[in-house]
């Protein structure tokens, strides 16, 4: 194994090992069984036979849950913490996740009791402060959007998805019929087949051609009444924008399909263009990337969906709507899919994109974009002679290089070049996405990261394709400088160690 | 607001590296049908004072649960969130992170949801759990899916008990025909036993309950569970987590996939959303599960670690053969009850079941002693219960919320034949004097 000054530093510190230090234990390994942190109050009801009102059914084997104190779990999680990296910890340009940094006014706002400690259920005129915030963020998701019928249930980008599709599918049949068939980019990210699948519909892979849009004569040729819809990222998996959008959505058009935009990449286009000024019908809008809310290390996030007129019917309900005495009450389109989800949607989302929206404004979000745009440009421009971009054209908010010919002349993957940024502190790009791009690294700077964040980035992959050329090993065996190094995702698989089980136990 | 930190002289030195002359020319691939030429007509920006006030004022027109004492529950229930569950999920490192796809710099995220799986397992007596769905309606969809996957067959059974969100979510999910659903309806505030065996046969992948159900009462899950695998069906069981410390686990009576909404175990109740889903089963469907399970191995130097694993079901590998199209889970989610479960441990766990249970059969009796309701089922029932109101529930509403109280849910709202049911939900927060004054009020009336 090759050195590099970062492990030296790491473990030249001279300290010696004087037992094991509680890091790396599980939650159930630590406290002791009499250990307590949060009790329930004394009963000041009469105590109940639980045996005889629950009818025989209490529990005879009690859960084997931790048993710690509030400083075990304290110092637990906080070494957790240590050993996660977040934005606000460096830089994070994974490519088609719009990693922004996350404002604390977010945090703050979605816990006001008035918003956290409110009930789906309650009676409309208790929560139309709650509603009004609703009604807010559809008619500026709407705006962005450029379509007139927002949804705010969806919990995600994927079950967006599931929602647009759904709706295409009710107008389909309510036309008399749902088609069969949903045409998908051949560059499109793993969810949109998937939604596909689960709305009853057979996948057509739509080819790229070589300028990285939608090979339009390939789509044509695919195109015919059993088209329900074409699903397209615009600006798309590999950072452009379709020149030919206008061509393609009417070419959709023309055979009755309809156009769905996975709003995946709306963070480069805000106040420049909006998707349902481009032919597309459906919108969802990712608010953990675009609007700036947290990913949470994997949700929740929120995928409100925006359509056109003619597929505002079809949205599931209920959504919020407005009555001529101007008081705010939840409706169910006419001939609704039905719901999505239960009760509204991920309201404490909602309220964090809100008050982003709010904070930066309808021309702070197209500042927004533009930078974004820049930013991306910039890096493009700092790299692309080391590193060969997928498609040599002016980018949007994100760029995919190929590692390709790296790995021809080195023998060094992706894969490492992603593990060696590591050891830099910086997160690694998207890699191996989009599936046609070789040994992709997609690339997705944000707008907020300074200049000085940037020409590091540059240096520091710059400087990792040099220990390519020169030490190749240094690459396969990085990183070297994180709590773990590459883990055996192998023996994951055959030893499914799924989840901790008390000493004895089956497993 | 802003949160740009590249300043006008950079974006100028920016520009020139590019060779543009300015940021518009970085946007001429749209064509000019498709660019917006004007603002976009979205209110102007804050600063974070005014911005603070704003949603303050918003917030100020709801009335929450600090402002009036609240019965509601039917699936998001106001328990109290200790303060360490809060302190953990606000750690910057846990939620400005993404899902876990480099390992080496996530085993924060990955360890807690291997221990919040582990803690799911526990609770539910099964032997794998996922890291979580959105909520427990697309829990409950996704698992009639994964029955049908499981067993090769195309229809499932779901009990007319369960929340009917629930059960619209699953008529959604199904809507294109890849699954037929037969509902069966309840019969005293439960499932139809006689009614499920009548319909339960070879075709059928699932029977679908939930316990405590809609009306909050407790199923026979032993008998429900015996007439699913005499039929070679799968036995889904919804449950709500809160009670597990001292109600026997779904596994008990043979669930084969145990889903619920983990919004009580420390989530806040949050306008219903986001919430937790809940979704776990036996070891053997793992490969039909779906989205993420996290898991446990070792680095090249033997240190242990965890990672992503059981990937090849998931959409970024299959695609549309993948087990769902679900990709962001509810991680922060699972993060605050895997906290609130170790707060509580097993034992403050069994005494906020046992305070939720005694506390709701204290208003029951009292609701009705007090003469204005009555009992309509038989079945027993935990921290939830249903009673027909001896009067116009929405009147009787109406004035106890002038007197601070959202007195239960008017179960009428969701059915016409249940005008008249009232479901009341109680948690360990209410104390006897509320409860007390609460009745009185409704006595009053
Ligand atoms: C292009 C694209 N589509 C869809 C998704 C799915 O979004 P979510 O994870 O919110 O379901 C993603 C997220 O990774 C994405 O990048």
């Amino acid at each position: 194994m090759s050195t590099t000054p970062e492990t030296v530093a790491q473990t030249a510190t001279g300290v010696p090992s004087l037992g094991e230090p509680l890091t790396g234990t599980l939650i159930f390994e630590r406290g002791a069984a009499e250990s307590r942190c949060v009790e329930a109050p004394a009963l000041d009801v009469p105590a109940v036979s639980l045996q005889e009102v629950l009818g025989g059914r209490t529990r005879v084997v009690p859960p084997a849950l931790p048993h710690v104190t509030e400083v075990d779990l304290a110092r637990h999680y906080e070494h957790l913490a240590s050993a996660n990296f977040g934005v606000d910890s460096g830089f994070y340009p994974l490519g088609s996740c719009t990693m922004k940094y996350n404002p604390k006014i977010d945090e703050q706002t979605c816990r006001l009791p008035g918003f956290a400690r409110i009930h789906p259920y309650q009676p409309e005129e208790t929560v139309q402060g709650a509603f009004e915030l609703m009604w807010g963020l559809q008619e500026s998701l709407a705006e962005v959007a450029g379509l007139p019928a927002v949804t705010l249930q969806p919990a995600a980008g994927a079950h967006g998805e599931l929602t647009g599709l759904l709706a295409i599918r009710g107008y389909h049949t309510a036309n008399g019929d749902p088609r069969t068939r949903v045409l998908v980019p051949d560059s499109a990210h793993g969810t949109n087949p998937a939604t596909v699948a689960m709305c009853g519909y057979e996948v057509v892979q739509v080819p790229s051609d070589e300028r990285g849009g939608v090979d339009i004569e390939a789509l044509k040729a695919l195109l015919d009444t059993d088209v329900a819809a074409l699903m397209l990222t615009n600006p798309n998996t590999v950072g452009l924008f379709d020149e030919n959008i206008l061509e393609i959505t009417s070419a959709v058009h023309s055979v009755g399909a309809l156009a769905y935009c996975d709003g995946a990449n709306l963070n480069a286009i805000m106040g420049k263009s909006r998707p349902g000024d481009m032919g597309f019908d459906a919108l969802h809008i990712n608010l953990h990337k675009t609007f700036a809310t947290p990913h949470g290390g994997g949700g929740p996030g929120a995928g409100p969906v925006a359509v056109s007129a003619g597929l505002a019917p079809y949205l599931p309900g209920p959504v919020v709507g407005r009555g001529a005495d101007g008081v705010l009450r939840l409706v169910t389109p006419e001939r609704s899919i039905g719901r999505v989800r239960s009760y509204l949607g991920n309201f404490g989302v909602l309220v964090r994109a809100y008050t982003y929206i709010r904070a930066v404004g309808g021309d702070g979000l197209r500042e927004v974009s533009e930078q974004a745009v820049l930013s991306a440009n910039y890096l493009k421009a700092l790299l692309e002679d080391a590193w060969p971009v997928a498609y040599d054209r002016t980018c949007m908010h994100e760029f995919v290089m190929s590692g390709g010919a790296l790995r021809k002349a080195t023998g060094v993957r992706t894969l490492d070049v992603a593990k060696r940024l590591l050891d830099y502190g910086i997160h690694p790009p998207t890699v191996y996405f989009p599936l046609i791009v070789d040994e992709a690294l997609m690339v997705e700077p944000t707008e907020t990261e300074g200049k000085a964040t940037l020409d590091r980035f540059a240096a520091v992959l710059r400087h990792i394709a040099q220990e390519a050329t020169e030490d190749p090993d240094l690459l396969h065996g990085a990183p070297y400088t994180t709590p773990v190094r590459r883990l055996d995702e192998a023996a994951a698989v055959k030893n499914a160690d799924v989840a901790w089980r008390p000493d004895g136990a089956e497993a | 607001m802003r949160f740009i930190p590249v300043t006008c002289e950079e974006q100028v030195e920016m520009l020139v590296r590019i060779g543009v002359d300015s940021v518009d020319a970085l946007f001429e691939d749209i064509p000019g049908d498709a660019r917006l030429a004007r603002p976009l007509g979205v209110p102007d920006g804050m600063t974070e004072i005014e911005l603070a006030a704003h949603l303050e004022s918003l917030a100020a027109r709801n009335s929450d649960g600090s402002r009036v004492v609240s019965f509601l529950g039917a699936g998001v229930y106001d328990h109290y969130i200790p303060a360490i569950v809060d302190a953990v999920v606000s750690k910057p490192a846990f939620f400005t992170a993404y899902t876990p796809y480099q390992p080496e710099v996530s085993q924060g995220t990955l360890q807690a949801v291997y221990e919040y799986q582990s803690m799911i397992c526990q609770l539910t007596g099964m032997e794998v759990s996922n890291a979580s769905m959105y909520d427990g309606a697309t829990a409950f969809a996704e698992a009639a899916l994964m029955a049908a996957r499981v067993t090769k067959r195309g229809r499932v059974v779901v009990s007319g008990a369960v929340h009917p969100e629930w059960r619209e979510v699953l008529a959604t999910y199904v809507e294109s025909g890849t699954l037929d659903v037969v509902e069966v309806p309840a019969s005293g505030g439960v499932t139809d036993a006689a009614a499920v065996a009548a319909v339960v046969d070879d075709s059928t992948a699932a029977l679908m309950v939930t316990s405590p159900t809609w009306y909050g009462t407790l199923e026979d899950l032993t008998a429900l569970g015996v007439l699913a695998h005499d039929a070679g069906a799968l036995f889904v069981v919804g449950t709500n987590p809160i009670l597990l410390g001292v109600m026997e686990p779904p596994a008990s009576y043979g669930a084969d996939i145990v889903v619920g909404e983990g919004q009580p175990l420390g989530n806040a109740i949050s306008f219903g959303g986001p919430g937790l889903g809940i979704f776990a089963c036996h070891k053997a469907h793992i490969r039909q599960m779906p989205g993420r399970i996290a898991g446990r191995t070792t680095d090249v130097d033997g240190r242990p670690g965890f990672v992503l694993t059981f990937s090849t079901r998931e959409q970024h590998i299959r695609r549309e053969k993948a087990t769902s199209n679900i990709c962001s889970n509810h991680a922060l989610n699972a993060l605050a009850s895997g906290v609130y479960l170790a707060a509580l441990g097993t034992h403050g766990l069994a005494g906020i079941g046992e305070a939720c249970i005694a506390k709701a059969h204290y208003l029951e009796d009292a609701l009705v002693g007090c003469g204005c309701f009555e009992r309509v089922y038989g079945a027993p029932f935990a921290n939830e219960f249903t009673l027909r109101y001896r009067g116009e529930v929405a009147d009787m509403q109406t004035r106890l919320l002038e007197r601070g109280f959202l007195a239960g849910l008017d179960l009428g709202r969701f059915d016409a034949d249940d005008a008249g049911l009232v479901l009341f939900a109680v948690t360990e927060r209410h104390t006897r004097e509320v409860i007390d004054r609460f009745v009185e009020e409704v006595s009053a009336l």
